[in-house]
């Protein structure tokens, strides 16, 4: 049984704030209005700590710590906007950009686009890194949907969304490093998936265009990943 | 067969050994490990077995674990003298068998007098060379498992973690964290399931300590195991081996197999109300999963990933359980220190960095092979001396300490007392214990370009600093090693060092730059050169000859 979860005071950017101890930084900075950027993050998936964009720095420490995971503790001073953390988030974002093919301008996810954001509110104006440029392949196999590897971020959202709510488990990672790909089934084309029960839940969460619905044309593809938290709290019982 | 009680029973059947072999004291021990065994060192034992069979001469022929010096393999020893034999063929056996009472041929002899091995001190390699990796009683007869029969009869579990914390051990990892703190961490945890793991993913290019140490005496490891599971509270363990070491396997599940027959493992050990078993899971070959929260997710089965730590796995390991996770050598050196005490242990080393230590001495150096060490020996004395030096002709230029994750140490350290502190201070890290050793014939930009190119193709792709930052600084490496590099990709790869380590989310992201980092910390004129001038000093990178092309 898990101990009663006890009320722990902190302060985030100068603010003092009081959080649950089963609360990360993100939560309780989320609820003091603090904005700390993510990615791979997503109220109601579990966490991952991959993107490593929420990453802060705590007071007697020289390690960064991600805020997503890190539960709050009594007496922590965190602080989630410094120069060398900026630095690091451009540079994320950056490598990201760099390592497959993101070319907005034709993307359905034009303007509604996760990491386009963050590049936006970061002030990504340019790509120091050479560009990889990879040969990537687009998957329309599907009726409805389609996953295009060039803009996929392998922040496995909708790898956990179609096995933690779905429950298909359709979604995995094949290979490793750069060479990591999202595979449905035992990579087979996403529209001879026997597991896949066509939800959409992976489009709606996905940050990028990497998976869109067919009948979205370029700029016209929101995401609406809201449906979380509702599915969340129904499992709950909260409603 | 009864089950081992006491150690009055133990201590028979090391006497039976014994007996047997005053018997026929006359013995030939094959080494049998990998790196004579890939010289076909068991076609040699068996045509030493033919000739003493044919001869009808009074000698065992055995096989045994590593002998040490794999540049001069296939090695075989002799008993009762001790002799020892270099550079063995088949053909030789006949020769061998028919000189067993006069002098071996000189050709043939290889001095045990020379600093290669009188310069050791060996705990973890004790038996490596001398008993017979797939027999128990061999390894009983050299006073193996008194130590496990001592802890579970007279012991508290208390009383041996603060053993081993006396001891001062140390693990393997980056940090050299305190193995005893460790234990006692686990200890303390509370639950009822526990569960202990070896690690043996060893993985480091040029590192073969944990494969060794399996193949030449696999008991010593499964004896550190059970002495932790009591010490812990825990009743199953793991041994993650990569499935590239199969004599390794082979070898731990006969003393498995051999453990559970005399009582070693199962129910009640040693009529203590304790039980334990072992279990071997084969890796299946990635890098990654030497990391413990990667070997935790790989044995549940998942996909060998990462994740954030804390919680540690000693709070919630495998299956969210607490776990006691160590490598081959800190098991390995547990028997010794609970038989001969932690205080003894202790006065070995330096000050922070406590007992011996297992290199893989390789690369650019006469004397190849396995070598054990007190903490604090200077670097200079294990590369020249019980290495024998670079050989004629070169000089010496860096050694590669600590695999991808560890730096190049240049000359003017080679005084440098080798333990973990110090290691560090220069840029580098203890490690598994890989030692590399480079002469002017190495371009340490290549070097650099090699080990991330490793990290590269290791990287899990998990987190977006390694995955796609170790792809960038290879990238850039290869422009410098290609001659297309400006001095602006070397400003890009240093601020990627910077970021890579420091966002990275496990130890295979945040150490990937070391290797880079050291060699710009040390060799940064040879970066310039290849920047600037397009030259490699030691000829080796493709903007030499470009400029050649060009001149």
């Amino acid at each position: 049984m898990n101990p009663v979860p006890a009320v722990k005071t902190l302060v985030i950017d100068g603010t003092d704030v009081s959080a649950s101890s089963d609360q990360t930084i993100l939560d309780a900075a989320q609820e003091n209005g603090i904005s700390i950027p993510t990615l791979c993050h997503l109220d109601g998936l579990t966490e991952v700590g991959a993107c490593r964009m929420c990453l802060v720095e705590l007071k007697g420490s020289t390690k960064l710590q991600p805020a997503c995971v890190t539960l709050v503790e009594e007496g922590m001073e965190v602080t989630t906007q410094t120069p060398r953390l900026q630095k690091y988030r451009r540079m994320v974002l950056e490598l990201l950009f760099a390592e497959r093919n993101h070319v907005c301008s034709v993307c359905v996810a034009n303007n509604m686009c996760g990491l386009q954001d963050q590049a936006k509110s970061h002030g990504v104006t340019h790509v120091r890194f050479p560009y990889r440029s990879p040969a990537l392949p687009v998957d329309v196999s599907h009726e409805r949907f389609a996953l295009d590897h060039n803009r996929c971020i392998l922040c496995t959202r909708c790898v956990r969304v179609c096995n933690e709510i779905e429950g298909a488990h359709t979604w995995d990672l094949l290979g490793r490093g750069v060479n990591s790909l999202l595979i449905s089934d035992l990579h087979e084309p996403w529209g001879e998936s026997d597991t896949c029960t066509s939800c959409g839940k992976c489009v709606q969460v996905c940050p990028t265009g990497a998976l869109f619905d067919k009948s979205k044309v370029g700029g016209k593809e929101r995401k609406n990943p809201d449906f979380l938290s509702y599915l969340n709290d129904m499992r709950e019982g909260l409603r | 067969m009864e089950k081992l009680m006491t150690l009055e029973e133990l201590e028979q059947i090391a006497n039976e050994r014994r007996a047997a072999k005053e018997k026929s004291p006359r013995a030939l021990n094959v080494c049998v490990a990998a790196g004579c065994l890939s010289l076909h060192s068991d076609a040699i034992k068996s045509a030493l077995e033919k000739e003493v069979q044919r001869t009808g001469a009074n000698c065992r022929v055995a096989g045994t674990g590593c002998l040490g010096l794999c540049s001069q393999g296939p090695l075989v020893s002799g008993e009762p003298d001790g002799c020892l034999l270099k550079n063995v063929a088949e053909s030789d056996a006949a020769e061998i068998v028919a000189r067993l009472d006069s002098a071996m041929p000189e050709r043939l002899l290889c001095s045990r007098e020379q600093p290669f091995f009188q310069r050791q001190t060996v705990i973890v390699l004790e038996n490596s060379g001398r008993i017979d990796p797939e027999k128990i009683d061999e390894y009983i007869a050299a006073d193996g498992y008194q130590a496990l029969v001592h802890a579970l009869t007279e012991m508290t579990p208390a009383q041996i973690v603060q053993e081993v914390s006396r001891s001062g051990r140390r693990g393997g990892g980056g940090a050299g964290y305190p193995t005893g703190l460790k234990w006692g961490t686990v200890a303390k945890t509370i639950g009822t399931t526990k569960y202990v793991i070896c690690n043996a993913d060893e993985g480091d290019p040029g590192a073969f300590m944990d494969r060794s140490v399996l193949e030449s005496d696999p008991h010593r490891v499964l004896e550190g195991m059970i002495i932790a599971g009591y010490a812990v509270g825990a009743s199953q363990g793991y041994i993650y081996v990569r499935a590239e070491y199969p004599l390794a396997i082979k070898r731990l599940q006969t003393a498995i197999r051999e453990a559970r027959r005399l009582g070693f493992l199962g129910s009640q050990i040693c009529s203590a109300k304790f039980s334990f078993d072992v279990e071997i899971r084969i890796g299946g070959g990635a890098f990654v999963c030497g990391e413990e929260t990667a070997l935790i997710a790989s044995i549940e089965g998942r996909r060998g990933t990462p994740r954030p730590r804390p919680p540690f796995p000693s709070q919630s390991g495998l299956w969210e359980l607490p776990t006691l996770i160590n490598n081959v050598e800190s098991f390995a050196n547990v028997p010794t220190i609970l038989r001969r005490g932690s205080e003894w242990y202790a006065s070995l080393g330096t000050k922070k960095s406590k007992g011996t230590k297992v290199f893989a001495l390789c690369g650019k150096v006469r004397n190849v092979g396995l070598i054990e060490v007190p903490m604090g020996t200077p670097l200079r004395q294990i590369i020249f001396e019980i290495g024998g030096g670079v050989p004629e002709g070169h000089r010496f230029k860096a050694v590669q300490t600590g695999g991808p994750s560890g730096g190049c140490i240049p000359e003017q350290f080679l005084d440098l007392p080798v333990d973990y502190e110090s290691l560090k201070e220069v840029g580098s890290i203890m490690g598994s214990g890989g030692m590399i050793v480079m002469d002017d014939s190495a371009c340490m930009v290549n070097v650099a370009r090699y080990f991330m190119e490793f990290c590269m193709s290791e990287s899990c792709g998990k987190c977006i600093p390694c995955r796609a930052g170790t792809a960038q600084m290879f990238e850039l490496l290869t422009r410098m090693t290609s001659g297309t590099a400006t001095p602006h990709d070397l400003e890009l790869l240093e601020d990627l060092c910077d970021m890579v380590s420091n966002t990275s989310l496990c130890g295979l992201g945040q150490s990937a730059p070391n290797p880079v980092l050291s060699t710009l910390r040390y060799f940064r004129e040879e970066y310039t050169e290849h920047i600037v001038d397009k030259h490699c000093r030691a000829g080796v990178c493709e903007c030499s000859k470009l400029a050649e092309v060009s001149a």
